[in-house]
């Protein structure tokens, strides 16, 4: 047995060991499913709070972060593993969330050893949670456009401007943001700077956004001569698009995996609506139209997993192969048809928004359909994935846009 | 695979130097080019027996025929692993014809005097083994097979016709499904060379060698049976699913050879000045070519693992992986020809070979839209 088998054997038993029973079969074991954390969390599932405790006891809650930081000082392959062996029992991680799958990774690449040693062990431990402050209201697939202000001011940056799209800025403590470092540069992607933020720093103000599903997980937040030290910057000044694109990276890999959800739970999902709309209890559903379409969604189901499940393996023996850069791509796609499909099978019980005449499921189904749309759209929208997809991957040449 | 833990979807060492192996000869020895000179030559072989024979001296026709029938012993996977790498250059060779479907009754239902007859002769390139399966009649759905065996004083006399056998006009052995009661039919092995056989060479699109068998009260007895008497569907059910899965291998590398010569192509074309591969136009569809490939190349090696290792779950992978190969072979060649421009669709460069073999691939062992209804049975719904 190799040794990351036996270190497979080792982890399972400690997952099947410890994961509370109420949480199996409930996630995907994404990066972003589960407890986030942070000063402003208030989860009150006992079971989720043990969970994650024991994880930050054993130290797998960062499973390849180094020890010092509150890691686990595993490789990255043994991290896939104890990732792959709480999936295989549907537990989420023990802590989940932006700094975990985000942050903490490029302030490791690219941060100092103080930056190290005041953020990582908070992040690891779920005590501090993390938003990104990227997009602007003229930056959004044009990113390198941005305008959010840094100024030096003997040891302090003053930041003014506006991002958008800061998801959860209400609910978290600290923001990393890209700004502008140097007005001057010659290219738009240089004079850019990563620029560490405490949210509780007088001149911030987070306005909520409301989406077309009524849900509100996006944030405007405000800069208005915030001071932040100088020690706050990541890296190097003026060089912050090399990183900015690394966390994009992780990003995207991120949101499609995390909209895996359990193998098979689209189709389930979409047969138990259609059963319940159209009045088929069991057995074969009397339309072969309707049949199809569904099939053709648990056929892409399957499939997308089954790629999740080749890249983890191409990773875990160390030659991770091209195909994770369409993981965004077909896990958007899946969620949509998903809904859509959803939605059709309910014919005009789906048209609620809220009140008398609509089950509950069913208005939450519907704002999840519309809440649905945006997944093609943030964190890189699926055209400016299949550009890079076309340029790293195919090796096509860049055009004009 | 809800509630599974994944198959295991990569290579082992081996089996990538097979592919890499197989891969090298068959670019060097079996471009697609050769389809042309078949078509065209009219020749009675339509196919390279020197290229069949080479490959069987490498083992590859005997993969998976069990050590005692002189084959390796190996799985089916492995023989994916070769049918892929003869997918890319759409070779006209029996592998659909002996591998997939003879091979796979006689592996399946074969008795132990049958198995001991045909499969060394398969491993060592000299034995061509088919099935006769498609009647003209049955296009519509029609499930009563119209070739009959009627009961004779030494065992049955077998009276129909079969089209488009694959490899028909040369096998040395055809197994013919033929009706034995008001409901059931049998499988027989028949010799072409016995009195009351005809077949008729029949030229197809693809480049595969086909012909229309006639069977006019061919004696068989009941030593000739292959399976259960009245036990053909459920043995034909299991071989269409394995070759469903074998012909989605060469479909899955048909499809990346493709994709990789239009690719190739749009680097280096160029219109107003720059290589056409620069338009977004063309870019985002290559992509979703791409995507469909990875996605493609999941089940194809999900499915071939299962029929090794997880026989309850053969025929739900089957049809997914048929459906999905069968759409993504399509598109990709359509992607191919489109993006080739005007040279795409002239007789003289090789895309176009592949839109002919998709077409035939789509429509040979269930339709992808049989398979999604196939499918939801399966799931229950």
């Amino acid at each position: 047995m190799s040794d990351l088998e036996a270190f497979r054997a080792e982890a399972r038993a400690w997952v099947r060991e410890n994961a509370p029973h109420s949480l199996r079969g409930t996630s995907g074991s994404g990066p972003f499913e589960g407890y986030w954390g942070g000063t402003k969390c208030e989860e009150s599932d006992r079971d989720l709070l043990r969970w994650r405790d024991l994880g930050i006891e054993k130290g797998w809650t960062a499973p390849s972060w180094p020890k010092q930081y509150g890691g686990g000082g595993l490789s990255y392959e043994q991290e896939q593993v104890i990732h792959a062996e709480m999936k295989a029992i549907g537990v989420p991680r023990p802590v989940a969330g932006q700094g975990l799958a985000m942050f903490g990774p490029v302030l490791l690449e690219y941060g100092n050893d103080a930056q190290r040693a005041q953020h990582l062990p908070g992040i690891a431990r779920g005590e501090v949670r993390w938003c990104q402050g990227y997009s602007e209201p003229n930056a959004g697939s044009d990113l390198a456009n941005l305008q959010l202000k840094a100024e030096r001011d003997g040891e302090e940056f003053v930041l003014n401007g506006q991002k958008i799209w800061t998801s959860h800025a209400n609910l978290s403590d600290w923001i990393y943001c890209l700004a502008r470092t140097d007005p001057n540069a010659p290219k738009k992607q240089m004079g850019i700077s990563v620029i560490l933020a405490d949210l509780n720093t007088p001149g911030i103000t987070v306005r909520r956004i409301d989406l077309i599903s009524g849900y509100s997980p996006f944030c405007e937040t405000f800069f208005d001569n915030v001071r932040v030290p100088v020690s706050n910057l990541v890296g190097e000044e003026n060089k912050g698009w090399t990183i900015a694109k690394a966390i994009l990276g992780h990003e995207r890999s991120s949101i499609g995996r995390s909209i895996a959800r359990q193998p098979g739970s689209a189709q389930s999902d979409v047969v138990a609506r259609a059963r319940k709309h159209l009045g088929v209890p069991e057995g074969e559903i009397p339309d072969p139209l309707l049949r199809d379409e569904i099939a053709a969604l648990g056929m892409l189901e399957e499939a997308f997993h089954l790629t999740l499940a080749r890249n983890q393996q191409s990773a875990e023996s160390g030659t991770p192969g091209a195909e994770g850069s369409i993981t965004k791509i077909v896990g958007t796609e899946l969620k949509q048809k998903r809904f859509e499909l959803g939605m059709k099978v309910a014919g005009i019980q789906g048209l609620g928004w809220e009140g008398p005449g609509f089950d509950d499921d069913d208005l939450e189904y519907t704002r999840e359909w519309l809440r649905s749309r945006a997944s093609t759209i943030e964190g890189g929208s699926s055209e400016i994935q299949k550009n890079i997809v076309s340029k790293r991957v195919l090796g096509l040449p860049e055009g004009k846009k | 695979m809800s509630g599974h833990r994944a198959p295991m979807l990569l290579l082992n060492d081996e089996q990538q130097m097979l592919s890499k192996t197989a891969y090298e000869f068959i670019r060097e020895r079996a471009p697609a080019a050769r389809l042309r000179t078949f078509r065209d030559s009219k020749e009675e072989v339509g196919f390279s027996r020197e290229v069949w024979n080479e490959m069987a001296e490498l083992g590859w026709l005997g993969l998976q025929i069990p050590e005692q029938y002189d084959g390796l012993g190996l799985g089916f996977f492995d023989l994916c692993v070769v049918l892929e790498q003869s997918g890319r250059e759409l070779m006209p060779e029996p592998f659909v014809s002996t591998l997939l479907l003879g091979t796979q009754v006689l592996l399946l239902g074969g008795t132990e005097a049958q198995k001991k007859a045909l499969l060394p002769g398969i491993a060592a390139g000299a034995a061509l083994v088919t099935l006769g399966y498609e009647e003209a009649h049955l296009r519509g759905g029609a499930s009563k097979l119209g070739t009959v065996a009627r009961k004779s004083a030494a065992g049955f006399e077998l009276s129909g016709e079969k089209v488009q056998v694959l490899d028909g006009h040369l096998a040395d052995r055809i197994i013919v499904s033929a009706a034995t009661s008001d409901t059931d039919y049998t499988l027989f092995v028949v010799d072409p060379a016995q009195s009351g056989v005809t077949t008729v060479r029949q030229a197809r699109i693809d480049g595969l060698n086909a012909a229309i068998v006639e069977l006019n009260g061919v004696a068989v007895g009941s030593d000739d049976i292959v399976g259960e008497l009245d036990g053909a569907a459920p043995l034909l059910q299991s071989v269409f699913d394995r070759a469903a899965v074998g012909l989605s291998a060469q479909m899955l590398g048909a499809s990346e050879q493709a994709f990789a010569d239009t690719i190739e192509y749009i680097k280096e074309r160029e219109q107003f000045g720059v290589p056409i591969g620069s338009f977004q136009a063309l870019q985002h569809r290559a992509v979703a070519v791409y995507t469909e490939l990875a996605l493609t190349r999941s089940v194809v090696l999900a499915a071939a693992r299962a029929i090794d290792e997880a026989p309850n779950d053969v025929s739900r992978l089957a049809s997914l992986a048929k459906a999905m190969a069968s759409e993504t072979f399509m598109h990709a060649a359509k992607e191919a020809i489109q993006m080739h421009g005007g040279i795409g669709v002239t007789d003289e460069h090789d895309i176009g070979f592949y839109i002919k073999r998709a077409q035939a691939a789509y429509m040979s062992f269930g339709k992808p839209s049989q398979h999604r209804q196939r499918w939801a049975e399966l799931h229950g719904y």
